[in-house]
């Protein structure tokens, strides 16, 4: 089902009229659906009209598959009901957490990969997929701290994760170069023990310095083009694992439309280059 | 020390919220949000080594902005009136003590016109938390369910009995309030609209009608008799209550262009057959 998809974007409101006004061909998007989580009015329906022109993909933000809990009941049924109604392409989560005892603390929050959350994590995948009937793919958050308590790398986990729940991987390249950056890895090592036959998606997008700390501390703003490191790094990713559905995430400082197109076109031509050349 | 990943989680939530300038704020925010349920109390040293590192208050910053963000967003007239910084600052103590229940960011503030009511440095503004009122019924009606409305002729056929008789209920999107007090929807009016008011604000009461046609939300000024008949709508009552009970607001109230008026306005959703007896 995801084999024919190219480079996408995140569809953000202020494109709604520009996409619908010009429909690209090859063109897919991707929104988070809890911005799409309300009982009726215009956002649903221009959701509609656009996926009536487009394949749509929804990527979570706020399931907290790495919370101590299991996934909220309510928050799985208003997601199968949003499934029912865009039939998305793809469906992804973080593997983070951001709800916790009732509240929403709005990011992508970290957590020590303990054999106990390995358990905990595999266990949430398992049931958010049986709830949904679908395979998912879980993303790899950016990082802004050392925990002394991992005990796991990162690439491990992820790998267990998908042998343990048939889960696939959404690779945000980006989160890798800022992490890989903050925690002073090597971000070409991490992805090349990534398994290529679990990626799903990857992801790219814009990133910033911290503005006391500079590049020692890199922040994952969605703000601004993609660093030319991070389109090296997706050049080698690709090459070794084959095309995959890309998509551009830009969430601030809002270039217009045709901009993005630009980006979006560039990952384009690179997938169809590795297409060729395989 | 090893922790279980939900005392991490504690303490991560912990230290997300405080603030070295406001230690009440994690105070006011544990006893009223966070149920402690069995969890032992933080762990102070794992705490401050998260606290300490550089990276930590990117977390901080993200979810405290992203709060202040939502609530910027969802209350467009207040900030208008009051300018960013003036509600930046509020909306983060606002945020501290309220933080979201919901993930959908939409539908965040629910509380936010309740907080300027009470809140110290809104005093000198006595309508801006009737303003938020406004705005948050906007967002209401925004996201509201779709539903079908009632036709322009769907009670011509009708004869009076019948039409004593029929229960309307307000459609989903529909949202009315009344302002005993103060001009609240002309200051927002012209807040939501970036217009300059028409000439000098006359200080009375007032009423507002919000309602969503062709997925657009609309608005309208509304009478005491228009307010009072939708509020006995909503609580079952028949057309004949209803009627009476805005006629009894306001004496000189029409109800037939009442009804003329919320229809067009799509403030009306189908009376159900079963309603007629």
């Amino acid at each position: 089902m995801t084999q024919d998809l190219g480079a996408g974007l995140g569809l953000r409101p202020q494109h709604y009229d520009a996409v619908l006004e010009h429909v690209t061909h090859g063109l897919w998007f991707e929104v988070h659906p809890e911005n799409y989580m309300v009982a009726g009015g215009p956002r649903l329906a221009w959701l509609e009209a656009i996926r009536q022109h487009y394949p749509i993909a929804l990527h979570g933000v706020s399931l907290s598959l790495a919370a101590d809990t299991e996934p909220d009941p309510a928050h799985l049924r208003k997601l199968t009901d949003l499934i029912e109604r865009i039939e998305p392409v793809l469906i992804s989560e973080h593997l983070a957490w951001s709800t916790w005892r009732g509240l929403y603390h709005p990011d992508l929050l970290p957590f020590p990969r303990t054999h106990a959350a390995l358990l905990r994590i595999a266990d949430n995948i398992s049931r958010t997929q049986d709830a949904l009937g679908r395979r998912i793919a879980i993303e790899n958050p950016t990082h802004y701290l050392h925990l002394e308590t991992h005990e796991w790398s990162e690439t491990d986990f992820l790998r267990e994760l998908t042998q343990r729940t048939g889960c696939g991987l959404l690779l945000d390249v980006n989160n890798v170069f800022i992490s890989a950056r903050n925690l002073q890895f090597n971000a070409a090592d991490y992805l090349d023990q990534i398994p290529a036959d679990a990626v799903m998606e990857i992801h790219l997008a814009g990133h910033s310095e911290d503005s006391e700390l500079g590049a020692t501390l890199l922040i994952d703003s969605h703000d601004a083009p993609i660093a030319e490191d991070v389109w090296t790094l997706y050049d080698h990713f690709i090459d070794r694992i084959g095309a995959r559905p890309t998509l551009i995430e830009r969430d601030d400082h809002l270039p217009e439309f045709d901009v993005l197109l630009g980006e979006r076109n560039r990952a384009q031509r690179q997938l169809t280059q590795q297409q060729v050349a395989a | 020390m090893k922790i279980s990943l939900a005392q991490f989680q504690d303490n991560f939530v912990d230290a997300l919220w405080h603030t070295d300038t406001e230690p009440m704020s994690l105070t006011a925010l544990s006893s009223h949000f966070l149920p402690r349920h069995d969890s032992p109390p933080p762990e102070p040293s794992a705490l401050a080594k998260l606290r300490s590192q550089p990276g930590f208050k990117i977390y901080r910053n993200t979810v405290i902005k992203s709060c202040i963000d939502a609530l910027m967003a969802n209350y467009p007239s207040v900030l208008r009136l009051v300018g960013p910084a003036w509600f930046h600052a509020a909306a983060a103590i606002h945020a501290r003590n309220a933080p979201p229940t919901d993930v959908c960011m939409l539908v965040y503030g629910q509380h936010f016109p309740d907080f300027l009511k009470h809140y110290e440095g809104a005093r000198e503004l006595p309508y801006l938390a009737d303003v938020a009122r406004l705005d948050r019924s906007w967002t209401e009606s925004h996201v509201a369910a779709d539903a079908p409305l009632i036709g322009a002729t769907d009670l011509t056929h009708l004869s009076a009995i019948e039409l004593g008789n029929t229960v309307l209920r307000p459609h989903p999107s529909a949202r009315w309030i009344w302002f005993p007090a103060q001009p609240a929807y002309t200051i927002w009016r012209s807040n939501r609209e970036s217009a300059e008011l028409d000439g000098e604000l006359l200080w009375c009461a007032e009423g507002a009608l919000l309602t969503r046609l062709n997925g657009t939300v609309i608005w309208q000024s509304a009478g005491l008799g228009l307010c009072t008949f939708l509020y006995a709508c909503a609580r079952g009552g028949t057309l004949a209550q209803a009627a009476e009970a805005a006629i009894q607001a306001d004496p000189t109230q029409d109800i037939a262009q009442l009804l003329a008026e919320l229809i067009t306005a799509g403030a009306l959703s189908p009376a159900t057959p079963s309603d007629y007896s």
